[in-house]
């Protein structure tokens, strides 16, 4: 069963590389989508047996993160269909610099949907720390050449600095892996497995510098994928490069692979008992990625940098959630549902407009409400819901971690977090209000209203009904497993 | 284990590309053997195989495909640093003395003989960091970072050698994967600038433009 979730994609994407014909491989695409979603809500009911000696294995952290992809994949599949269809494959002409670019051919930009799809469901189901390296190192190799569709210079160069920023950081997390191996071996006749659940079982055996040493490069090197600052250098650029709904799936589907990375460095820490030292490394790198992304997101003037700031923000968010502990460890578990399903939302949102406006200055594009009218009331619907406001899901989860600050006494990190949200509000509302409302020039009050499709306009709504529901009501299997989830990370 | 620093020190100091990819190969070869030596006369398949593995890919496979991306790309041969030769050695003296110091202070499971491969893993591994950071070409940021993958290898094979083969040989797949998809991507800098060198792209970021 769990190697079906596996196989299931990945075969699926060679045989997307090798199909000649386009409508048979949208077909794959969407069957195979629609059977990973189904296999994983099946999941929910019937817990599926390990697999491979249990190294890979559902638990309430995996089932989560694991949800949370196939549900966003699922969305963003029905949403790429109507993109493909409607994208011509050369003689594309780059909107900002009046050069003509093609496509990557569809069989390569199918076939590496599917494998990513593959690889970031091998994620959150390890539960050994060597294949979860390899996975989520896998996952960056099967997403660069999706950054890479549209063939021009600027995609190649965000690109590049995906492939080596994050190899780099990767290769980090592997020297991580491999201390925490000498942590696991430093007392003599102990072997220690790297599987967590024994790990955690054994964690007091083992050597604590190694441990804290072996901590800081998960950090650091998981970091590093998941965009939390200093290290998010290459995020703003993939995301704006990419075509919008490889952005929905980096921001709302691989930042939480490398964030359940952290997390399983953080459950053996809190386990051997040190859970105080990685939480202080998780509330600053938290607080500094929402500096960070509270800085570059106050004048912004392109709408998918101000997205992916956005992301940089929620990251630094979950960190300190992390950190803080308490309450604030449910909301940061919960929030990171939220935020994958509005930032998909919001991603799939900006592609209806930029395939439209065919320019990505916030400056250029107004009046999304009279032109797009159902995209401009729902891209309003995401600004509230990113932001945080009600009644939508985020605003219950950012107020937990608040709660949770302020309970357990860390008064300097909650107002910090208080004013950098407001501060990302006020930013965020200045460069999208103005988009959607005012008509200014002459140019656009000609522009006759856009085409917009059922399949480019239903994903985004599905994402938006789902954020309403959760911030009304938490329904209580999902209330039960965040708690499973947060139980999970142990400490106080 | 001294001709692995050795190799790093000339990997600083070399100006040839084609001499870079010649240094990494071999660094790839002696790599492979560390698992032998490590197994301590017990030759057992796993450990074979590994080596059998290390040596076809770092040894064999990222040099042909490296070569043939200069090859293709018809780049200058010359590696083009940020930062002079002289200062490059000047950095791994640097990096020589600090590793030999962490390797002797911090706490190593099996004695004195892995304090050294300690030593040696820092310093290979902060070779790698300063290569990928100082150096122009694209094609040299990814020796850079093979270095880098050698010095955590070393480290992890010298000190906590008791991964199953399984995740050792994903490892290996990874990081083939990776050097072939910088291969193409290498490939497509050189055919959209006419150069590999990284200083063109610069376009990218916030603020003014």
């Amino acid at each position: 069963m769990i190697s079906a979730l596996i196989l299931v994609p990945l075969f699926a994407g060679i045989a997307a590389l090798i199909l000649r014909n386009n409508l048979w491989r949208r077909a794959l695409l969407l069957i195979t989508a629609i059977f990973h979603t189904g296999m994983t809500l099946s999941a929910w009911v019937v817990k599926p047996a390990p697999s491979l000696e249990g190294w890979l294995a559902f638990d309430a952290i995996g089932l989560l993160f694991l949800s949370i992809t196939s549900l966003l994949f699922f969305f963003c599949t029905l949403y790429a269909i109507n993109y493909l269809k409607n994208e011509p494959p050369v003689n594309h002409e780059d909107f900002e610099e009046r050069v003509f670019f093609s496509n990557a051919p569809e069989a390569r930009f199918t076939g590496c949907l599917l494998l990513f799809l593959a690889t970031m469901t091998l994620v959150p189901l390890s539960q050994h720390f060597g294949i979860l390296w390899v996975s989520i190192e896998a996952t960056t190799l099967a997403s660069a050449p999706l950054i890479f569709f549209h063939r021009h210079h600027r995609s190649l160069e965000a690109t590049w600095k995906y492939l080596l920023v994050c190899s780099v950081g990767i290769a980090v997390a592997l020297l991580g892996n491999f201390s925490l191996a000498v942590a696991a071996s430093m007392e003599k006749g102990n072997h220690i497995s790297m599987v967590i659940g024994e790990m955690i079982k054994d964690a007091p055996h083992l050597h604590i510098p190694w441990l804290k040493a072996a901590f800081i490069c998960f950090l650091v090197g998981y970091g590093t994928k998941m965009g939390l600052a200093p290290m998010h250098t290459w995020l703003p650029d993939a995301h704006s490069e990419s075509p919008s709904v490889v952005s929905a799936l980096l921001s709302g589907a691989l930042l939480n692979c490398a964030f359940v990375g952290i997390l399983r460095a953080y459950q053996i820490c809190s386990a051997a008992g040190i859970a105080q030292f990685s939480q202080s490394l998780l509330i600053g790198f938290g607080l500094f990625s929402m500096l960070v992304a509270t800085v570059f997101i106050i004048g912004q003037t392109d709408y998918k940098r101000l997205l992916a700031y956005s992301s940089i923000e929620h990251m630094g968010i979950l960190s300190l959630g992390v950190g803080i502990g308490g309450s604030a460890r449910f909301g940061a578990i919960l929030h990171a549902i939220n935020h994958s399903f509005t930032k998909g939302m919001l991603f799939l949102l900006a592609g209806n407009i930029l395939s439209f406006y065919k320019t990505k200055d916030c400056g250029r594009v107004k009046g999304i409400s009279r032109i797009l009218p159902q995209s401009g009331a729902l891209w309003i619907a995401g600004l509230f819901a990113i932001t945080g406001s009600p009644p939508f899901g985020s605003f219950i989860s950012e107020f937990l971690i608040l709660k949770g600050a302020i309970e357990s006494g860390h008064f300097i990190a909650a107002s910090a977090y208080l004013l950098f949200l407001a501060l990302i509000f006020i930013g965020m509302a200045t460069v999208m209000m103005p988009m959607v409302q005012g008509v200014t020039s002459e140019e656009i009050k000609n522009l006759k209203p856009g085409k917009e499709t059922f399949l480019s306009i239903m994903p985004p709504v599905a994402l938006g009904i789902i954020m309403v529901v959760l911030g009304i009501y938490i329904p209580s299997f999902l209330s039960h497993a965040v708690e499973q989830a947060s139980n999970m990370l142990g400490g106080f | 284990m001294i001709v692995f620093m050795i190799t790093s020190l000339l990997l600083l100091g070399s100006s040839r590309l084609a001499g870079c990819i010649r240094i990494v190969a071999l660094q790839g070869i002696l790599l492979s053997l560390l698992p032998l030596m490590v197994s301590g006369g017990g030759l057992t398949i796993d450990s074979l195989i590994l080596s059998i593995g290390t040596i076809i890919l770092k040894g064999m496979v990222f040099p042909w495909l490296l070569s043939r991306a200069i090859r293709e790309a018809e780049v200058r041969r010359e590696v083009e640093p940020f930062v002079g030769y002289i200062t490059s050695l000047g950095f791994g003296g640097a990096a020589f003395v600090i590793s030999l110091w962490i390797g002797s202070r911090l706490p190593v499971p099996h004695g004195e003989a892995s304090s050294l491969t300690l030593s040696v893993a820092f310093f290979t591994i902060l070779t790698g960091f300063f290569l990928i950071v100082t150096r122009r070409k694209a094609i040299s940021q990814v020796l850079g970072y093979l270095t880098l993958e050698n010095g955590i290898y070393t480290f992890g094979v010298g000190l906590a050698y008791d991964e199953p083969l399984l995740v050792d040989l994903g490892i290996l797949l990874d990081i083939f994967v990776a050097v072939f998809v910088m291969g193409i991507t290498l490939f497509h800098i050189n055919r959209e600038f006419d150069s590999i060198s990284t200083d063109q792209l610069v376009e990218l970021k916030d603020g003014e433009k």
